[in-house]
């Protein structure tokens, strides 16, 4: 029981109730081969009909949708960074760029504090928010430790990223990997792509890029590994990322064990106090 | 790249993988830049000077594929006496003529009096004494805002190409020790593009520049190539066919044209700008490349064809080309004895490019025009000039998705907003007909590699939209029903025209396959050609498009083919169709070294066999002429063309390092400063291109060189998020989204100086007019230091206009109506300007801050 809200989890699907579900599938984000054409942000649009998230100029760099929503599935942040210069110095420019997604944690909070059933794990062991059970309580917006799930202003249910389930289902790749022109969206069987993506690690730290690393696909991290994880060029936190995100539902268990323990003692002393009065 | 073709450059992310070296060279940091190995800022307008130096820099260090250059290029070939470089006339070839600011090329000639005709560009032109472009002021000479008019000419002297062009020079020299060889010609006038002028005029230090000289040098050779990639950032400069041009210099000093990994890559500005010059909607070109006649008097067919191109090499069967054409035009009505109605083409009779005709509308002379697919309103340079054109109309037809400017003008300009003018005071009536998109309809798109790929109609077009053939075609019918039973011989060329489609679909669209065969062209018995060797100069076939003969071969759209890559060889000949003969490297003979060997086992691409010609691709050379053939005296065609002559377009089969005929501003490049900037020319005494196309007149007023007034550069450009002038993208939430406002990039040192705070508003203000815009600071923009100053740039993305569901100033309002003389091409992409800090002024109050600027800095009153 504990491994269904923490640690490692072998097969996600089965543990969610699915008998000979398919191999785990998710996404392998590569940043260093983004070039920031947003092509993903407008596939999934176009193929999931989420509206349009406004039109405000951010002046954060190329990013104008500022953060994953419930109208942004999928966000390219875009971040600048340069070593000091002066006039006629080359200078050291740097232009980072990420195509962020919701996680599809191992230990998905969102769907574990789903009061209504809305939130379910699908037999690719993806985590789906179903629009017509959504009551819109926005539980799951707390819970989130990325900060993916939101809810629509307008019609106050919870949406976000469902890795293209209605693809998928049928033998096709999410429209933004499709979309993605290097490849930098890479999608398929989980176990897959997190071999490509040491791959592709061991590659670049060969080259000299040292700072390359994996976000995400650890799975004793805090959520069990993610089902969507990433090749970045810095920190987590560059990007917007949490450097080290926990499963809200992780203490659970030990909160229940307090809690009883609390309640107990409680009970114990109203006890007691009882006693005491005899 | 990555900005603008992000689909296009996942091969150049694939390249990198596989160890490709990347520098991206540009005014700014941009999506390319964030993946390339190195990206050197360089001061917009100063590119010749950097690929000068790169020439000089394998030039002084013998770092030329020197068998290659030797045997493949016109290195060798000794020039006349009377040609002096810009070495003797302080930047002026011989040649030009101060009165009409232009050049004529006699003197440019190959020694022994032979002229050369050149495979394109000016080709059948004015006649001395004609005087097309009276409202032209070309470079520095004087010129007046008279108006273009055409007069009649005498049969004055011409220099027109000779009938005897038997391609190969007379004079040679092998050893390249002659003084006046190409060779040693280009050493010389290379030899002051040094690192040092490199640094002083781009902007580009030494120490880039070498690691830049050495990574190309080192990547050249025979196991090596080296690809250059350029867009409009190359095209749209006064010089903008010289930079080309230079850049064709250094490509084949170094052996890399025809080969695998080598070329010079033209990005264009949109899809199916390739076969929008194919198949031209350009008004000095017919379908093939050939050229568009010119109100000569009596020039027939005859005449024409000897100016069009020359006799030798595969323009020599240019007669079979325009023949056919005209046989697929006027069909039964076409002869023989009536050349072919030849006379029924109509004539040019000067510059009747874009620019020339909005000055044109603006002085009353047009009366309607039809858009179709294009939004000048805030596309083109000098916006306030376009639409005021566009006001002066009697009619005016848009085909577009969107209600784009172009067509809502008369009510959300601008210059309603300054009271310019008012909607009741415009008589223009305009039609706005819906257009379908691209995938409402069936056709091809050639891209840059003159790959056509077909794309199928995937649904109908909605409501009243229908496709540019649907609306063509329809227009054709309408007008000949009208002319119906009319006796005036000027009539007959519509009524002639062959105009007759299948019709398919619920909308009844003419079959765009029908029109593909067409263009493939058919032989007297109606069977589809299978090439272009297939026509004939008798009248017996009929080709739409010569380049595009066997795009239909075997009766196959083979423009349609989709076989995988994984399924065929790495050059994938079968998916999509390549002209000419699917060919998927032009020139590729070049591939191989005289003797018909690849240069190396790593490059190799095709080859002689022996007996044959054979490789990865269809060879670009007659399949069976081996390398040690030598032409008989009298050779015509391709037969007059060596064993060793991969330029098969070429009279004399040679890459030309030294250019004789079809540029009219000098027979090799010279850097002159953009015709709006900060310094004035290091180089030479002249400082802009002598033979642009100036238009001093009111409304597209200059700012003069080293402005105090205007003492900024800026340069325009697209974003991934936005399609060119918007009508595509600014209309459509997702994409408007993504970049919602315009804005201007400039660095922080620029942002200190003018006092520029990031995400507050800019005005940005030219001669021309002034512009806001909301400001991006940032490291991406870095200033130059260029002469011992310091040289700002702003950056201005051109998409916003005044409709759709993200509005804001038009970048191109800032710029004047200045060309290339060559192309009628505008200067978009430098220019000075002033930037300040807050909106601009609203109302009428925006031209008179416009008004002072002028003052200030001395320009004419409009």
């Amino acid at each position: 029981m504990s491994n269904s809200l923490y640690g490692p989890l072998p097969d996600v699907a089965e543990d969610a109730g699915y008998t000979g579900a398919p191999e785990r599938r998710g996404f392998f984000t590569d940043t260093s081969v983004c070039i920031g054409c947003k092509a993903c942000e407008v596939a999934c649009k176009e193929w999931n009909a989420v509206p349009d998230d406004g039109f405000a100029l951010t002046g954060m760099s190329y990013d104008n949708t500022g953060a994953l929503g419930a109208s942004t599935w999928r966000h390219v942040a875009f971040v600048e960074q340069t070593r000091p210069r002066q006039v006629g110095d080359g200078g050291d420019t740097r232009w980072l760029m990420a195509s962020d997604v919701c996680k599809h944690c191992t230990h998905a909070a969102c769907l574990d504090v789903c009061p209504t059933g809305a939130l379910i794990r699908t037999e690719f062991a993806t985590v789906v928010v179903q629009s017509d059970v959504c009551n819109g309580c926005a539980y799951c917006v707390s819970a989130c430790p990325y900060g993916v799930i939101d809810r629509r202003e307008d019609d106050g249910r919870a949406w976000k990223c469902t890795l293209c389930y209605d693809r998928i289902g049928d033998g096709l790749e999410p429209a933004c990997a499709k979309a993605c022109p290097t490849d930098s969206i890479q999608y398929g069987p989980l176990d897959e792509l997190r071999e490509r993506a040491r791959a592709r690690l061991d590659a670049l730290h060969e080259e000299g890029v040292t700072e390359a690393r994996l976000y995400g696909e650890d799975e004793n991290d805090g959520v069990g590994g993610a089902g969507a994880f990433f090749l970045l060029l810095d920190e987590p936190e560059v990007y917007g990322l949490p450097p080290d995100p926990v499963v809200t539902t992780r203490d659970l268990p030990a909160m229940w064990k307090w809690a009883g323990g609390a309640a107990l003692a409680l009970a114990g002393g109203v006890a007691l106090s009882f006693l005491g009065r005899r | 790249m990555a900005e603008c073709h992000p689909v296009g450059f996942q091969w150049v992310m694939e390249a990198k993988a596989r160890g490709a070296r990347i520098f991206h060279i540009d005014p700014r940091f941009t999506r390319t830049s964030a993946v390339a190995h190195r990206h050197m800022p360089i001061r917009a307008g100063s590119d010749i000077v950097l690929l000068g130096a790169l020439i000089n820099h394998v030039l002084s260090g013998g770092h030329d594929l020197r068998e290659y250059v030797l045997r493949y290029t016109n290195a060798s070939v000794i020039l006349s006496e009377d040609f002096q470089d810009t070495e003797d006339l302080g930047g002026l070839f011989s040649g030009y003529d101060a009165e009409t600011s232009s050049y004529d090329p006699e003197t440019w000639a190959y020694a022994g009096g032979e002229q050369e005709a050149p495979a394109a560009g000016a080709r059948d032109e004015q006649e001395k004494g004609d005087d097309p472009d009276g409202g032209t002021s070309q470079g520095d000479g004087p010129g007046g805002p008279s108006g273009r008019i055409t007069q009649e000419h005498g049969p004055g002297a011409t220099y027109e190409a000779t009938s005897s062009q038997t391609g190969h020079a007379d004079e040679r020299d092998e050893t390249l020790r002659h003084p006046r060889c190409v060779y040693q010609v280009l050493k010389r006038h290379f030899a002051r593009y040094t690192p040092e002028m490199v640094e002083q005029i781009c902007g580009i230090a030494p120490d880039d520049f070498a690691e830049l000289a050495d990574a190309i040098v080192a990547n050249s050779g025979r196991d090596r190539t080296t690809a250059w990639v350029y867009s409009v950032g190359w095209t749209q400069h006064t010089v903008g066919a010289q930079y080309i041009r230079t850049a064709s210099i250094l490509q084949l000093l170094l052996g890399n044209i025809g080969r695998p990994g080598g070329g010079i890559l033209a990005l264009r500005g949109h899809a199916s700008i390739q076969g929008s010059t194919d198949i031209p909607t350009l008004f000095n070109l017919l379908p093939g490349y050939l050229p568009m006649p010119y109100a000569h008097h009596h020039e027939d067919l005859d005449t024409y064809l000897e100016r069009a191109a020359g006799d030798t090499g595969f323009w020599g069967r240019k007669r079979s080309y325009m023949v056919s054409l005209l046989k697929a035009w006027w069909g039964d009505a076409a002869t023989a004895e009536n050349d072919f109605c030849f006379d029924y083409l109509p004539r040019l009779t000067g510059d009747h490019g874009t620019y020339h005709t909005v000055l044109d509308q603006i002085e009353g002379k047009v009366k309607g025009y039809f858009l179709l697919g294009e939004n000048p309103a805030v596309g083109s340079a000098a916006g306030r000039l376009q639409r005021l054109g566009l006001a002066a109309l009697d009619w005016l037809v848009v085909r577009d998705l969107q209600l784009i400017e172009s067509a809502t003008f008369w009510k959300n300009s601008p210059e309603i907003e300054t009271g310019e003018l008012t909607p009741e005071g415009i008589g223009t009536e305009v039609f706005f007909l819906p257009a379908a998109s691209h995938v409402e309809k069936d056709g091809t798109f050639t891209n840059t590699q003159r790959l056509l790929q077909w794309h199928h109609k995937a649904i109908d077009p909605p409501d009243d939209a229908r496709s540019d053939l649907w609306f063509i075609y329809r227009l054709g019918l309408r007008i000949r029903e009208r002319l119906e039973g009319s006796a005036d011989p000027v009539d007959r060329p519509v009524l002639d025209l062959t105009w007759d489609y299948p019709e398919e679909g619920p909308h009844h669209d003419p079959s765009a396959e029908a029109v593909l065969r067409e263009i493939n062209g058919y032989d007297a018995d109606g069977n589809i050609l299978s090439g272009f060797t297939a026509l004939k100069d008798d009248g017996s076939t009929s080709c739409g498009c010569w380049i595009y003969s066997g795009c239909y071969t075997d009766g196959v759209n083979q423009t349609a083919r989709r076989k995988p890559g994984s399924e065929q060889s790495w050059v994938a000949p079968e998916w999509g169709w390549a002209w000419p003969s699917n060919r998927r490297i032009l020139y590729n003979r070049a591939s191989a070294d005289p003797q018909g060997r690849p240069w190396s086992e790593r490059k190799a691409y095709v080859w002689w066999d022996g007996e044959q010609w054979t490789g990865h691709d269809v060879p670009d050379f007659e399949k069976t002429k081996p390398p040690s053939y030598e032409p008989p005296p009298d050779a015509k065609a391709e037969a007059a063309l060596a064993g060793t002559d991969p330029f098969i377009m070429q009279t004399d089969g040679k890459g030309w390092l030294f250019v004789p005929r079809g540029l009219v501003d000098g027979p090799l490049p010279a850097h002159y400063e953009p015709h709006e900037s900060p310094v004035e020319n290091l180089l030479y005494k002249q400082q802009g291109n002598p033979v642009r196309q100036t238009y001093d007149r009111p409304g597209n007023r200059y700012e003069p060189v080293d402005s105090d007034v205007y003492p900024y550069v800026f340069t325009t450009y697209r974003l991934t998020e936005h399609h060119t002038a918007g009508g595509m993208s600014r209309f459509l939430p997702y994409l408007s989204e993504l970049q919602p406002e315009m804005f201007c990039e400039v660095s922080p040192e620029l942002a200190a100086e003018r006092g520029l705070v990031h995400g507050d508003w800019a005005t940005i203000i030219s001669a021309r007019t002034a512009i806001e815009a909301r400001v991006l600071v940032t490291d991406r923009v870095r200033p130059l230091r260029i002469q011992g100053r310091v040289i700002h740039q702003i950056g201005l993305p051109y998409h916003w206009g005044s409709a759709g569901a993200v509005r804001g100033d038009s970048a191109n309002d800032l710029l004047p109506i200045v060309l290339d003389a060559n192309t009628h091409i505008q200067e978009s992409k430098a220019a000075t300007c002033d930037i300040r800090p807050g909106r601009r002024p609203q109302g009428p109050a925006l031209r008179a801050l416009v008004r002072r600027y002028r003052r200030m800095a001395g320009i004419p009153e409009d």
